[in-house]
């Protein structure tokens, strides 16, 4: 098993890569000013009026560098980046998502120096919750709605419903546990969530499914630790502290759109927190730490959008923009325009020249760049309301090449079978996925009735990592790497029972029922672009005539509905009854024991009546004879 | 007498195969009066499944059967069904020897009317074809051997200590009695009876002044204590940790598993309050095993009454009680036939028996399948059957305290005036 699980590594530090899609689009002012430096990015940025905008840049650089020297401030060795993207989905909904991404050359974790105490751009109370538990890469998403993969194909960063949380924990950690639980506390404190819910219970440690994402190719998972509360409810007093964490809080720059009651009022709403070393600069010589901030909205056609197709900042948020964040080095707003290459689809205005392309999930895709650092962005009224208006119908979305769904099928409550479709929408590529399934202990499964079956045979897992559940201790936890088969669907069944529990350990509502969490589902899929584009990158030529390993195939993670799952219940009103009448019942054992162990049969002498009696004492008084 | 017992042990064979091959052998597999978490066939399978993947049975909590019989059934997997009949049918072997040599003796001790307490030697004859009758036929039997539950091999490994020490050899009673100890804890208890039966066997008095009594005590138990020693390790050995002693007999002593079943445990600790929970759990597992020192110094002239107690007692009072357990000391009951006239109120207790069983699928389909009912009533059943068997252990405890009363003052007793006594107990 371990030797399998090695195996699988590298195809893990692949994943690093191709999740790095959206700081591609931040590197794109550097490559554009220093032609001659060759950045490792994708991206090539195409401007109509390269030449009037390289002039404008160029006085504005002077400018900076004139109050510079002015000062002399020290290098500042963090940054702060911030952008939007949004893209208008084929179900008429449109999705918009925030990236903040915060740089800083440090090291937290270093072990002679002191702990860093002098913070700029980077959240202190997060600096200091790595610094104390020793986190190597903190990943925690809360999520309200479900993404629903077929209507809106993939998200630049998947979520689960509800909260999850996973931490790398560096490898010097001896109690990490301890730590674990102290660490969610924490959290739990900064992001007014009820991450304290986590415990040994919902705590997973999988072998495969969660890689580092950052730098290190730490693969001893004991010191990873995975843990969602699927039924966690979001709301403004998580986004609240989110939006402290920024450089420029709500106050400007992209964060301005975000007013909870819009937010709140979509289908689909994300924010996340990754936090992870990286590489300072291409070369990788030293690293950094990078925090990355993300919200993700999906506004729907007809609750936010009362059923036109129409939509606009002021629209989607109640807000424009009118400045960027002064701390931000960068500030953009992209919009997809890939299906609208010559605006026959919908209407942008304002439109703006900068077109940007980008390899993104597996699909080269046009993005419409808005420089929010740039004065003319904001046009006559120095303030920017970004306005979408269809033309026309979209068609149909191409499917996605991956998505799953999850059910529980049986009926009455004494057992039932978790059902997980994996489809591979791919036409002709066969992939390995690896699924990660974490139930809670009081679903009692049953592995030797796990089946996985794909075109109607059986297909046997290539690697299974199982860890039974101890009751009111672990869940189970079971991931297997499936290899999915071309244009099919793959169903894994396991069959579980449902177990009584205490009737203080029900949720108080018990017949609402439990939920379950996703399964994860992380797959590298076979990408749709197969050629690199950029050809300005300066390689070799006979190293460049087939696309490498990186650009053919991107990570994906996918995660299924959680579950609602009934048990049965006690009757919550009569614990006394039931104490009363068992004891009973043990008490007529133990009296009718009782009476035969220490009685004896004797021969029943009717007693003389009560008259009698009387009669007997007074003439023992009396020394008269008895009667 | 060899051919009716032939007669029976091909029908009951034939009525498992028949269900073994029919559709109701999953139905009844899964049925929590049947089958128990901790000797159910799936978790047995389940266990296997965890071995195969190289996982320890023992670090999930889904697996509690102690370690030789997953290696047991790691062998022979394959013919589980075999296994499991064969399992049953030792038993009916066990009671040729029963009874006999002590009835032999009594006749001329006692009074004269009481000749017809006695058995005759035509009746004793049948005894051990109605025993297997009684056990090999019994539904309860059928359902769970047909579930293939281990209980029916822990019955098994009953039946060979009652026979192995019927049979007078201490050495492999002793070893019978480890192996159920083992499997189930609760056999220890029949420690007590089975030593004064062997001591009556080899005459030597229940005397504490006697050395001959305390040689022979500290005999046995040396033999017992070392083969429960030498089977506990081996299990180590097996699996190379101590794993599993807390996952069976720490799973088995503090309840963990609420699964309902027909015993009285499930529903009261799923409505205990937490922090009496300890406090109830330690006196249910001591009522268990208390009864064991006034029964065997009242029934100390009679060890295998005293066994039928204790069996019956630890059926009804066990954490995970199954059919199967009860099934065991209903074997019995053909034995005491002779204590017919004196039981109380055994057709009320068999209409309740009768009654509940047929009540607890409709029951439970109510509460778990249909929804129009909760807990309350399956709990309410369960009450019901306990109450049902108590009092049906009570009842022939007393007949038999009362026969044994009248073998020494005689049948018809009579008052100081002459007339019709009647008996109370005083």
């Amino acid at each position: 098993m371990a030797a399998l699980s090695r195996k699988w590594d590298p195809l893990f530090v692949l994943v690093l890569g191709s999740l790095v899609f959206s700081c591609k689009g931040d590197v794109l002012k550097t490559s554009n000013d220093r032609t001659e430096s060759i950045s490792a990015t994708k991206i090539e940025e195409s401007s109509p009026q390269a030449a009037d905008l390289g002039d404008l840049r160029q006085s504005d650089e002077a400018e900076s560098n004139e109050d510079r020297k002015a000062f002399t401030p020290p290098p500042p060795n963090d940054q702060f980046q911030e952008e939007m993207v949004i893209r208008p989905l084929y179900s008429g909904d449109i999705y918009a998502s925030f990236q903040f991404r915060t740089q800083w050359d440090t090291d937290f974790l270093h072990d002679g120096k002191k702990a860093v105490s002098h913070y700029r751009l980077f959240p202190k109370s997060l600096g200091q919750v790595l610094s104390k538990f020793s986190v190597r890469e903190l990943h925690i998403s809360f999520t309200q709605g479900y993404w629903r993969t077929m209507q809106w194909g993939q998200p630049f960063i998947p979520s689960p419903p509800g909260a999850e949380l996973w931490v790398w924990f560096h490898h010097t950690v001896t109690d990490v546990d301890g730590n674990w639980k102290e660490l969610t506390n924490v959290l739990s404190g900064i992001f007014c969530a009820s991450l304290n819910f986590i415990d040994s219970t919902n705590t997973v440690e999988p072998s495969a499914s969660f890689k580092p994402l950052g730098l290190g190719n730490a693969t001893d998972h004991r010191f990873l630790r995975y843990a969602t509360l699927p039924r966690e409810i979001v709301c403004t007093e998580n986004l609240t502290p989110w939006k402290k964490l920024l450089p420029c809080g709500s106050k400007a720059g992209l964060a301005v759109l975000m007013k909870s009651e819009k937010l709140f009022h979509s289908s689909f709403h994300s924010q996340a927190v990754h936090i992870r070393p990286v590489c300072k600069d291409w070369q990788c010589t030293s690293t950094a730490w990078e925090l990355r901030q993300t919200l993700n909205v999906v506004f729907d056609l007809y609750t936010s959008g009362q059923g036109k197709k129409e939509w606009s900042l002021f629209k989607m948020f109640s807000r424009t923009l009118t400045e960027a964040c002064p701390l931000a080095s960068s500030s953009k707003i992209y919009v997809d325009v890939t299906d609208n290459p010559g605006g026959e689809l919908f209407d942008l205005s304002p439109s703006s020249p900068l077109i940007s392309t980008a390899v993104v999930l597996g699909d080269r895709r046009t993005y419409s760049v808005y420089d929010l650092t740039k004065k003319e962005t904001f046009g006559q009224l120095r303030s920017l309301n970004l306005l979408l208006r269809w033309k026309g119908e979209s068609d149909d979305m191409l499917r996605p090449p991956l998505h799953a769904e999850r059910y529980v099928s049986g009926f009455g409550l004494q057992k039932g079978e978790i059902h997980t479709c994996l489809y591979n929408s791919h036409p002709y590529r066969a992939y390995p996925v690896l699924l990660l399934d974490s139930l809670p202990w009081y679903l009692r499964l049953y592995v030797h009735t796990l089946t996985v079956t794909s075109k109607t045979r059986e297909n046997k897992p290539s690697y299974i990592h199982y860890q039974p559940s101890k009751d009111r201790l672990r869940p189970h936890l079971l991931e297997m790497l499936v290899q999915l088969p071309p244009h099919s669907v793959t169903e894994v069944t396991v069959q579980f029972e449902r177990a009584l529990l205490k009737w203080t350990e029900y949720t108080p509502d018990p017949n609402h029922g439990f939920y379950i969490g996703s399964s994860v589902i992380s797959a590298l899929v076979p990408s749709i672009v197969a050629m690199d584009t950029n050809s300005t990158r300066d390689r070799p030529l006979f190293s460049s005539f087939f696309p490498t390993k990186e650009e053919s195939s991107y990570f994906m993670r996918v995660y299924t509905e959680p579950l609602l799952v009934n048990l049965p219940t006690p009757d919550f009103s009569m614990p006394y009854n039931v104490i009363c009448l068992t004891c009973t019942v043990v008490a007529v054992g133990y009296g009718s024991f009782y009476n035969l162990l220490t009685r004896t049969f004797q021969v029943d002498e009717p007693s003389a009546p009560l008259a009698k009696r009387l009669a007997n004492i007074i003439r023992r008084l009396r020394g008269v004879p008895l009667l | 007498m060899a051919a009716p017992l032939t007669l029976v042990l091909i029908l009951s064979v034939t009525i498992r195969a028949v269900l073994f091959r029919s559709s109701l052998a999953e139905l009844i597999s899964e049925r929590v009066e049947v089958v128990s978490p901790l000797n159910a066939w799936k978790r047995v399978v389940e266990g296997l499944a965890l071995l195969d993947l190289g996982v320890s049975p023992y670090s999930g909590d889904v697996f509690h059967e102690t370690p030789l019989v997953i290696y047991l059934f790691h062998f022979v997997v394959d013919y589980a069904e075999i296994v499991f009949m064969v399992s049953t049918f030792e038993f009916s072997g066990k009671y040729n020897l029963f009874i006999k040599q002590k009835y032999a003796l009594e006749a001329d001790r006692y009074p004269h009317d009481c000749l017809e307490l006695m058995r005759s030697p035509k009746e004793m004859h049948y005894i051990p074809l109605k025993v297997a009758m009684f056990y090999l036929l019994n539904p309860f039997t059928i359902l769970s051997c047909v579930a293939k539950s281990t209980c029916g091999l822990n019955n098994a490994v009953m039946a060979l200590f009652i026979l192995s020490t019927l049979k007078g050899s201490a050495l492999l009673s002793a070893i019978f009695l480890a192996l159920a100890t083992y499997q189930s804890i609760y056999p220890l208890t029949l420690f007590a009876p089975g030593l004064l039966f062997l001591l009556q066997r080899l005459y030597i008095p229940v005397n504490p002044c006697r050395s001959r009594f305390w040689f022979f005590t500290v005999q046995y138990s040396v033999m017992f204590i070392g083969s429960l020693l030498v089977i506990v390790c081996l299990s180590f050995f097996l699996l190379g940790s101590w794993d599993f002693i807390p996952s069976v007999y720490g799973f088995i002593l503090s309840v963990p598993d609420l699964t309902p079943n027909i015993g009285l445990f499930w529903y009261f600790f799923a409505e205990m309050f937490e922090h009496f929970r300890f406090f109830f759990i330690c006196v249910f597992q001591i009522n268990v095993f208390f009864y064991t020192i006034p029964l065997s110094v009242k029934l100390k002239e009679h060890p295998v009454f005293l066994i039928f107690m204790q069996i019956a007692i630890i059926s009804i009072f066990k954490s995970y009680p199954t059919v199967g357990d009860i099934a065991l000391y209903m074997a019995f009951l053909p034995v005491w036939s002779h204590l017919y006239r004196f039981l109380r109120n055994i057709f009320l207790v068999s209409c309740v028996l009768l009654a509940c069983t047929a009540l607890f699928p409709v029951l439970w389909h109510l509460w778990i399948y249909a929804g129009s009912a909760n807990s309350n009533f399956y709990y309410a059943i369960t009450l019901l059957f306990n109450v049902g068997q108590i009092l049906l252990v009570s009842d022939y405890f007393y007949a038999y305290l009362r026969r044994e009363h009248h073998l020494s003052q005689g049948l018809y007793l009579r008052r100081k005036d002459g007339s019709e006594a009647t008996l109370v107990l005083k």
